[in-house]
């Protein structure tokens, strides 16, 4: 089943480049149809999913890869994967959607993105470390191209630095990787093994420093201050349904990789580095908001929101290494708010860099300043990005307060200190309702003349997202039945 | 007392290709020139029976020939399958360059007679042997840089065959010390006789056999033929002297670090060879504008990846079967990577790979697939190789070896990016990629495809090979 999910789009993408005279029209269509049946296999995969016990995987599959280092194929899910697995699915059927407009090679695209698909949704299902490495690497790759390929402005020199910055995160994750299996007995890449027998327990300056190359890894991915630099240009230049993908799904590498091997893998060292981490992630939230203050290029101010939106989450799997007595509920309850946060973030900013393309396609320009009284002649655009403004701001009824407020309400609790973070809601609000204002209230001036309205395609993809937000908004049980009991696993993984 | 025999027919797939090589070249003078593909068959014939009969042998027990001074185990018989099966692949390659030249089934016959001669390197187990294998895999590779012509190619020639005659005689010496320390040129009786004498004779001694096997490699110290002969050479040859040499000389280099005796550190000297090798490699080729060159450059600092099982030989199970599955994967992905650069023979600047994504989808394919796969990108073959090389280099208390070789991953990743990155740029009108005239040649093309498919074959069927190579060295006791 999960093998079916995950490399269904390559197979897809392989069909769309070997056969012949495929008009634009049909690749564009095959990719929504390919889509759209993936995620309906992700929600059939949902529908027989049954919580595991910690430590497990449901829908587990596994196979010899490598014998010689006892890497596996092996894939399952869980609580914490299986909300990330069906907002990538989610996600890419929008972009699929979105793309229905597309006229720069779009067959092509449609085969890069169907990549990426398959490659994020293995991501996510592998447990295994080897098979995580494969495809996070090859998650950068198909990165790469797509900025490269159908980006705008300074494309190749935002790509090429995307490119040489995550990958040294990687090789510094691989390096973290080698010394677990290097440190575990039997020697193992089995996330599932290693989490059953976490390795390094007798080496603490080791361990420490296993833990701070996955962290190192991780934490350019994710992307945390001081590592974001790539960030910014790599959004900036890349096409809208490339910039949704990274920010919604490639973004999430890094912080499920937290929960899934930093936390698990090595409990003793995270409770170690906890205070670090913590300090990194208040650190993200108020440069992140500060910096996305300042900006006057809207796809860059929602990149730097990304940067604070990704510090809740690393503060509050912080703050889940940070033991004290009677605050495991709290800290359970950060480390549910953080991976709400991972879906959140994926469905709102992914629906806000796809309204900032239409900006470009219309008007070629993210400048504010060009921009004034938009919603005069763009109605559609100028509701739905106010709706994903709100969400991302964290207004109740929207996911992103159900996110932040478990962030941190249990961040508070188990450490009263990190309430200095509430600041960068504050900044956050305050800086989307400028960017409204500034955009789409006001005397129609500039690119504002004469811009068109939305189009269906645009529409639904956007809708699609944001309708999504607001169920988790409105009914937060449909996801956090799910993500509850794998946050309380995973605290009591992380307390050994 | 099996090993004792002389038991010449264990050397089956060896003979096979000598002998073929003496009949192509015997055969091409009395085959006129547009009838000379008669002789490539000949040639490809004969490696896909020796590769059959090796793994037929690779299947059986491990044995030895000539009383002991030949092994016929794991590492001969990777070193005969996987050289095999790379200058079957090159001999693919040469279809566009070398149909119905001069020196065709000449350039077959060196080919085979140094194929032949890097196998026997991989499979010696005497100091003499090994002298002799030396020779027999190098004098023919002065023969086939020579063979283009032109300015370059002279100078290309003439570097190569200086160099290879210098360190061909540093290994003699290194050889006769040895030997004479020891009292034995035979590697069974190398870690007794060793034992005893003062470590800076056996030092001397190891220094200059790896200093001769290097040059062989193509690494550092003995590497500045390596980027000349890539640049001066006909593709073909550059491509099989990137290649296929590597495989004989790095299994005899483990198979000598192994019976080293622990009084000399070598681990720390085959450690500080690797690094300098990688790194040096991966300097070096930043400048490069030249594709073949920058290939070149590259290939040195893969020597140095190469090197690191070595320099973990006997210290972590993984050591062995990473040096064989790392040299599988080189050699399907060096050749691919060559291959490309061979089916476009004009473009001899990476500016001018400009527009290759349009006019040559599955070449620029290639390119991507064999590129990134020399850097370490999975799921390729050179991927796995380079992940169990790091994680036997740290299993064998080296992990700051496997920090540089992953470091040296990142650093490499630049110039193969500067390479890569023009095939998707959108050419001028007055690039040479916008010309229709410079069309990709076929044979090299197919190759490259064929060869970059089998590197993505490698890495993502890795549990199959990896169960063919997991072995000893020598015969069980």
């Amino acid at each position: 089943m999960l093998s079916l999910i995950v490399f269904l789009p390559l197979a897809a993408a392989v069909v769309l480049l070997t056969l012949p005279r495929l008009s634009d029209a049909a690749a564009r269509w095959a990719w929504v149809v390919a889509a759209s049946v993936d995620l309906a296999l992700v929600l059939v995969a949902w529908a027989r999913y049954n919580a595991p016990a910690p430590g497990q995987l449901a829908l587990e599959e596994q196979t010899r890869w490598i014998p010689g280092v006892d890497s596996r194929y092996h894939l399952g899910v869980d609580g914490l994967s299986l909300p990330l697995v069906v907002m990538t699915a989610v996600l890419f059927l929008a972009c699929a959607v979105y793309a229905l407009r597309e006229r720069n090679r779009p067959r092509l695209q449609a085969v890069l993105f169907l990549f990426l698909q398959s490659v994020s949704l293995g991501l996510f299902t592998s447990a295994d470390l080897i098979l995580f490495f494969v495809f996070f690497d090859l998650s950068i790759v198909g990165m790469y191209f797509v900025i490269a390929g159908w980006g705008h402005g300074d494309a190749a020199r935002s790509a090429l630095k995307f490119f040489l910055y995550t990958f040294l995160g990687s090789l510094a994750l691989l390096a973290g990787f080698i010394g677990l299996y290097v440190g575990a007995d039997p020697h193992t890449f089995d996330i599932l093994q290693l989490t059953a027998h976490p390795p390094l327990a007798d080496h603490p300056v080791t361990g420490a420093l296993v833990l701070g190359a996955i962290l190192l890894g991780l934490a350019v991915k994710t992307p945390t201050v001081p590592f974001h630099t790539w960030l910014p240009p790599a959004h900036t230049d890349a096409p809208a349904i490339g910039s949704a993908i990274l920010a919604g799904v490639l973004l999430k590498m890094g912080t499920y990789g937290f929960v899934r091997i930093g936390m698990p893998l090595l409990p003793d060292a995270w409770r170690a580095w906890a205070w670090v981490i913590v300090a990194v992630g208040v650190v993200s939230v108020l440069y992140g908001a500060l910096v996305a203050l300042a900006q006057d290029n809207l796809k860059r101010m929602i990149a730097y929101t990304s940067v604070n939106h990704m510090g809740y989450i690393v503060l509050a799997v912080g703050v889940a290494g940070v033991i004290a007595p009677d605050t495991a509920q709290a800290r359970s309850v950060a480390v549910t708010g953080a991976v709400t946060q991972m879906v959140s973030h994926g469905l709102v900013t992914g629906a806000l860099f796809l309204l900032a393309g239409v900006m470009q396609d219309r008007a070629g320009t993210y400048d504010m300043r060009n921009y004034g009284g938009l919603a005069a002649p763009a109605p559609r655009m100028a509701w739905l990005f106010a709706v994903g403004a709100f969400a991302s701001l964290g207004l109740p009824a929207l996911s992103g307060f159900i996110a932040e407020f478990q962030v941190f309400t249990g961040s508070i609790a188990a450490a009263p200190v990190t309430a200095v973070a509430l600041l960068g809601i504050l900044i956050t609000a305050a800086l989307f309702l400028r960017a409204l204002q500034r955009i789409f209230t006001g005397d129609t001036i500039g690119a504002s003349r004469g811009f068109t309205d939305l189009h269906p395609s645009e529409t639904w993809s956007v809708g699609l997202l944001l309708v999504l937000s607001l169920v988790i908004g409105l009914l937060p049980r449909t996801l956090l039945y799910l993500i509850e009991p794998a946050g309380r696993a995973a605290i009591t993984l992380v307390g050994r | 007392m099996g090993s004792m025999a002389m038991r010449p027919l264990l050397l089956l797939p060896e003979m096979l290709l000598f002998a073929a090589g003496l009949a192509v070249l015997l055969g091409g003078s009395f085959l006129p020139r547009q009838r000379q593909w008669v002789s490539r068959v000949v040639a490809g014939a004969a490696l896909v029976v020796s590769i059959a009969i090796s793994a037929v042998a690779l299947a059986g027990p491990a044995s030895a020939a000539f009383e002991g001074a030949y092994a016929v185990d794991t590492g001969t018989g990777v070193a005969r399958i996987v050289a095999a099966f790379g200058t079957l692949l090159i001999l693919l390659l040469a279809g566009d360059e070398l149909t119905g030249s001069p020196r065709e089934s000449d350039t077959y016959a060196l080919l085979l007679f140094s194929t032949t001669g890097t196998i026997i390197l991989a499979g010696a187990q005497d100091l003499i042997v090994l002298a002799a294998a030396f020779l027999l895999a190098s004098i023919p590779l002065y023969g086939l840089v020579g063979m283009a012509r032109g300015p370059r190619a002279a100078e290309a020639a003439m570097k190569t065959y200086l160099m290879g005659a210098l360190f061909g005689i540093v290994l003699l010496l290194g050889v006769t010390i040895l030997y004479a320390v020891a009292a034995s040129s035979r590697y069974a009786d190398l870690p007794a006789g060793l034992g005893a004498v003062a470590p800076a004779a056996v030092a001397a001694g190891l220094l200059a056999v790896l200093a001769g096997l290097l040059f062989e490699a193509g690494g550092v110290p003995a590497h500045f033929w390596v980027p000349d002969a890539t640049e001066g050479a006909s593709s073909t040859v550059a491509t099989f002297l990137t290649t296929i040499p590597k495989i004989g000389a790095l299994i005899a280099a483990y198979r000598l670090v192994t019976v080293m005796p622990d009084t000399l550190a070598w681990p720390l000297l085959v450690a500080v060879l690797a690094t300098a090798s990688m790194t040096l490699g991966n300097l070096a080729a930043y400048g490069q504008r030249d594709p073949r060159r920058l290939l070149g450059w590259s290939t040195v600092s893969q020597v140095g990846y190469l090197l690191v099982p070595v320099a973990v030989a006997g210290r972590s199970e993984l050591a062995l079967p990473s040096l064989f599955f790392y040299l599988a994967a080189y050699t399907v992905t060096n050749i691919a990577a060559f291959a490309v650069a061979g089916a476009l023979p004009d473009r001899r600047d990476l500016a001018a790979y400009a527009g290759l994504s349009r006019h040559a989808p599955w070449l620029t394919a290639a390119l991507v697939v064999s590129l990134l796969g020399l850097t370490g990108t999975p799921p390729t073959g050179v991927f796995v190789g380079k992940l169990t090389t790091a994680t036997a280099a740290w299993d064998g208390g080296m992990a700051w070896l496997a920090v540089v070789v992953l470091l040296n991953s990142v650093a490499s990743l630049f110039y193969y990016l500067s390479w890569i990155a023009p095939a998707f740029r959108v050419a001028n009108r007055h690039d040479v990629g916008g010309r229709s005239s410079s069309l990709a040649l076929p044979w090299s093309t197919w190759t490259a495809v064929s060869a970059a498919a089998l590197s993505l074959a490698v890495g993502i069927a890795g549990g199959l090979l990896w169960h063919v190579i997991d072995g000893a060295l020598g015969v069980a006791p």
